[in-house]
């Protein structure tokens, strides 16, 4: 019967191999995706030094704005994956209560 | 108020357990040039300095403490596994006897972190002036500290630091030229 296939071997087989790529806090994967997270938020930090003694240059503002984009479409799919990286609600938590998982970052 | 995000600016990789190196690391964590005093040192002055500035002094002030964190980590992870013994061979008995192995706000001698570190004159241009010694102060500080260490993930995350100092420098001597030019306009009238 259909709902029986819960228990057929090959089903636990596909679970077994859907946790071995659980994305984990602190992997290989997760430094080399908070990398380019860490890249983006690099320019934008020294963009934002730069434009508050240059608050007229058109051109910085303008790349400050499509890295800002770009930095909420990295950190989304990121925080989907390893939890948030944000506080008071600036970003979602699944249940339970993600923000204590660690690796902390001065752990990683 | 401030939002903690859950990642350092800059990764930091330490390549072996080195209570020694850690002990020279904790001037620019609780030193009169280190990360603490110029965060608190920006953040305080931003209250009474002209609008121009306060941005910058603002932003500044705040990536300091994201520095602040990396010094951190790297002496966290240079000590956490030393064993007293380590401790004291690296000349760290007297903070371990009083600390353990936790982290405290202190320079490379021991002495504990003074307000008197940080000046607000009230004055924006001695501030500024202020402002952009210490950033010159610590970008040497953290030169000697890569001239120390031969573990180059170390040496890695300090010349990101270093480098960081440079662009306060020159953004701080870009405020002070606001600031003269603002004060020519207002003779003008």
């Amino acid at each position: 019967m259909a709902e029986r296939q819960d228990r057929d071997p090959r089903n636990d087989e596909q679970e077994a191999n859907e946790r071995e790529q659980m994305p984990v806090r602190g992997s290989e994967a997760y430094r080399a995706e908070l990398y380019e997270i860490q890249k983006v938020d690099f320019a934008l930090v020294e963009l934002t030094l730069y434009l508050d003694t240059h608050p007229g240059d058109i051109q910085a503002v303008q790349q400050f704005n499509q890295l800002a984009q770009r930095r909420r479409q990295l950190v989304y799919p990121f925080e989907m994956r390893y939890g948030p990286m944000l506080q008071f609600g600036l970003s979602f938590t699944r249940y339970p209560w993600q923000w204590n998982d660690e690796p902390w970052p001065w752990q990683v | 108020m401030w939002v903690y995000e859950k990642k350092l600016q800059y990764p930091v990789k330490v390549g072996k357990c080195d209570p020694r190196m850690a002990r020279y690391l904790i001037e620019q964590y609780g030193g009169a040039d280190g990360e603490l005093s110029a965060a608190l040192r920006y953040l305080n002055q931003r209250y009474t300095i002209p609008g121009k500035v306060i941005g910058l002094l603002n932003d500044i002030g705040t990536e300091e403490f994201a520095h602040l964190e990396m010094i951190a980590t790297m002496v966290y992870k240079l000590t956490k596994d030393a064993t007293p013994e380590m401790m004291e061979a690296a000349g760290l008995a007297p903070h371990y006897v009083n600390h353990d192995n936790a982290l405290y706000y202190e320079n490379a001698g021991g002495v504990p972190w003074t307000a008197t570190y940080i000046a607000a004159k009230g004055d924006p241009i001695a501030d500024l002036y202020e402002d952009i010694a210490a950033e010159e102060k610590a970008r040497a500080t953290y030169q000697w500290l890569i001239d120390m260490t031969d573990d180059v993930d170390i040496q890695d995350s300090l010349k990101f630091l270093r480098q960081r100092e440079i662009i306060h420098s020159l953004r701080f001597r870009e405020a002070v030229e606001i600031l003269k030019a603002d004060r020519e306009q207002k003779k003008m009238y």
